[in-house]
């Protein structure tokens, strides 16, 4: 079974409470950091990793995510240089690893040599936000499934109902919870009308178990995220983590800690 | 305006493809607001009361029918019969305001308080901001910094009236990338704004309905050129392709009229091999850009390249789908004129007729040597623009 799945049944069946799934982007701060992040994550406790494949034109991400893509691409990132850096992470690696991009650095590799590499590496999962989904399921969903490899989709608060049920009838692994109207990284924090939002998706008794992410950024706003869901996903707040990290190990552990457990962020 | 629900093989079909090309590649918090649109476009431009407003306010407002010009000494000097589609004419100086106009009764329609614009030579968000001072709706208009410098007079004039033009700081600070600014705040603000795509691009609807709001240049080409010459097809149609507004417009009523060749000229910048360019259909490949599949410039990596023109307004990595369509289908002639021919072309259309296109259109007028068209053929230019806004570029080719 995927590993994604695997997780999320464990979870239920042993009633852990909130999975932190940490996304990074790939070759920041620096090209070879990719495995080296990856592997702190692990250590420090991340229950699930998002690696980003950096683009030119990432529409859906704000400053800081932007700031790590042009950085990572100038550090000489590619789609090509990602997979040799995964080529052998396993089994060391045990978390399940997804990939989060733009489709068109995907659709210049080829759906079917992707989905293939990501096999062999052991990526267990895609998310691609701007894939539409009539495309995904004339197209590329045998490609995935015959390779497979989970297709994450998003909703957001204004995604209908309908178009909600649609996406958990088609989905596996988790559905990606987008809390506000916004790319990623705003500030606002986990409101009332998001709070009402979140209610309104458990009162919908979905097949698929959610991460809530976008405005995650510490144990506050984690910790809020898990009572509405399966757990939640930090992006933009661990980026800047990696900016501004001396020491890399370190400063990903506290981090992580920090989020997950206030009380042993000093440890 | 054109709204008849098209079904020919250069039209958008029911999924929003033109061909392989087309679609929405959106991500999830645009969706909404793009279905919105999708589900609500056809019913409310054919709608007989707005088309009324519409019509009215090309007619009294930005000064329809633009005239067709017979150029007599330009066509002399190429041996040909040439045509000049005078968009150039319009209220704000180009073709750009036949798409605002349509989409701003669209958007108050949809009930839409606020409107988000990017801009490239300056000359859609002029456009967009004057629509706005007409309707009383707020407007916010991303810019690339580096066209913010080079195009000084058209932010001054988006400025007095009434626009918030914000500069795009990223990637090469051009159209993309005010393009992607645009699409982050639809996105950051996705109940109250409509967004005013400025060419045929972006995710469907968007390609087809621009598309029909500057259809109106040939509907009125084909009774202009029947008065001038006993027949409504030329030979030849020609266009600059930005993200391919105009030359859509002026292609729209003879796509499916194979004698019409449709040629559309696309920026090559410093030479199309370069590596300073905007010719997407020499130098790019199929992929995904600002929500359609279409055809853009881009590394063996699939990032976006940064182009280069001399004009602002083709300076885009991409074209619309719809030429992405022509293209491949080999329906429409491709072609491309460098900085120096353009400004070469500006310089004779001046010289020889006393019209100053803008930079954009001088790129159409580079091509027409290259035609091979002769002394019974009729050509028509699109003359998409005025060249006003281009004269700090032009005093430098002065001596
Ligand atoms: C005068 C003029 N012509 C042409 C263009 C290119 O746009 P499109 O290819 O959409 O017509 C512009 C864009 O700013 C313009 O200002």
């Amino acid at each position: 079974m995927n590993r994604i799945t695997t997780l999320f049944k464990k979870q239920q069946q042993e009633g852990q409470s909130g999975l932190l799934n940490v996304y990074f982007t790939a070759g920041f701060p620096e090209a070879n950091d990719t495995l080296r992040v990856l592997t702190a994550l692990q250590n420090s406790g991340a229950d699930l990793v998002e690696i980003g494949m950096p683009y030119s034109d990432p529409v859906a991400d704000g400053e800081t995510i932007q700031m790590s893509n042009d950085k990572a691409l100038e550090n000489g990132m590619t789609v090509k240089l990602l997979f040799e850096q995964l080529e052998n992470m396993r089994p060391a690696i045990t978390v399940p690893v997804l990939l989060m991009g733009y489709i068109n650095p995907v659709l210049q590799f080829g759906i079917e040599d992707f989905c293939k590499k990501c096999a062999e590496t052991g990526v267990d999962g895609l998310i691609l936000p701007d894939m539409p989904m009539d495309v995904f399921l004339d197209e590329y969903k045998p490609i995935f499934d015959q390779y497979g490899i989970l297709n994450i989709f998003l909703v957001t608060p204004q995604t209908t109902e309908a178009r909600i049920r649609q996406i958990d009838a088609i989905s596996e692994g988790f559905i990606y919870t987008v809390s506000s109207a916004s790319v990623t990284g705003s500030q606002t924090g986990v409101s009332e009308n998001m709070e009402a939002y979140f209610e309104k998706l458990n009162a919908m008794e979905l097949k698929n178990p959610r991460l809530i992410g976008f405005g995650i950024k510490d144990h506050a706003t984690y910790s809020k995220a898990c009572e509405y869901s399966a757990g939640a996903i930090i992006g933009s707040a661990f980026i800047r983590v990696l900016a501004e990290a001396n020491d890399l190990e370190k400063d990903i552990a506290t981090f992580i800690k920090s989020v997950k457990a206030p009380s042993v962020a000093t440890a | 305006m054109e709204t008849t629900v098209a079904n020919q093989p250069y039209q958008v079909n029911e999924k929003g493809y033109y061909g392989h090309f087309g679609g929405a590649f959106i991500p999830e918090m645009l969706y909404p607001n793009v279905e919105n649109l999708r589900d609500n476009y056809l019913t409310i431009i054919q709608s007989p009361e707005f088309q009324k407003e519409y019509n009215d306010l090309l007619r009294d407002y930005v000064g329809r029918p633009t005239p067709l010009y017979r150029a007599k000494r330009l066509s002399e000097k190429y041996g040909t019969n040439i045509f000049l589609k005078r968009e150039d004419l319009c209220h704000t100086g180009a073709h750009k305001i036949n798409n605002t106009i349509g989409q701003i009764l669209l958007a108050q329609r949809l009930g839409k308080k606020r409107i988000v614009a990017e801009t490239g030579a300056g000359q859609h968000g002029v456009a967009t901001a004057t629509v706005c001072a007409l309707m009383d709706l707020e407007c916010i208009v991303y810019m690339g910094a580096l066209d913010i410098e080079r195009q000084a007079p058209n932010v001054a004039r988006m400025k007095m009236l009434g626009a918030e033009v914000r500069a795009a700081t990223c990637g090469s600070k051009t159209l993309k990338d005010a393009t992607n600014e645009a699409m982050r705040h639809w996105i950051n603000n996705p109940e109250d704004t409509h967004y005013i795509i400025g060419s045929v691009v972006g995710p469907h609807p968007y390609p087809d309905m621009v598309a029909r709001f500057q259809a109106i240049i040939s509907e009125e080409i084909k009774w202009q050129l029947q008065e001038h010459t006993g027949k409504e097809n030329p030979d030849y149609v020609v266009a600059c392709v930005g993200g391919g507004s105009n030359a859509a417009g002026a292609f729209y009523h003879y796509l499916d009229r194979p004698s019409v060749k449709l040629v559309a000229v696309e920026a090559a910048g410093m030479g199309v091999n370069s590596g300073h360019s905007a010719a997407t259909t020499a130098l790019g490949k199929p992929g995904v850009l600002h929500g359609s599949r279409t055809i853009l410039m881009q590394t063996d990596d699939g990032q976006v390249v940064e182009p280069f023109s001399i004009s602002a307004g083709l300076d885009y990595p991409g074209i619309g789908p719809q030429h992405a369509h022509l293209f491949a289908s080999g329906r429409g002639t491709f072609l491309s004129a460098t900085d120096e021919e353009a400004v070469q072309a500006a310089f004779e259309l001046t010289k020889l007729e006393g019209i100053i296109p803008a930079l954009e259109s001088a790129h159409a007028l580079a091509a027409l040597g290259r035609l091979g068209a002769g002394p019974n053929d009729t050509v028509v230019v699109n003359l998409s623009g005025r060249g006003d806004k281009d004269m700090a570029t032009y005093m430098k080719h002065l001596d």
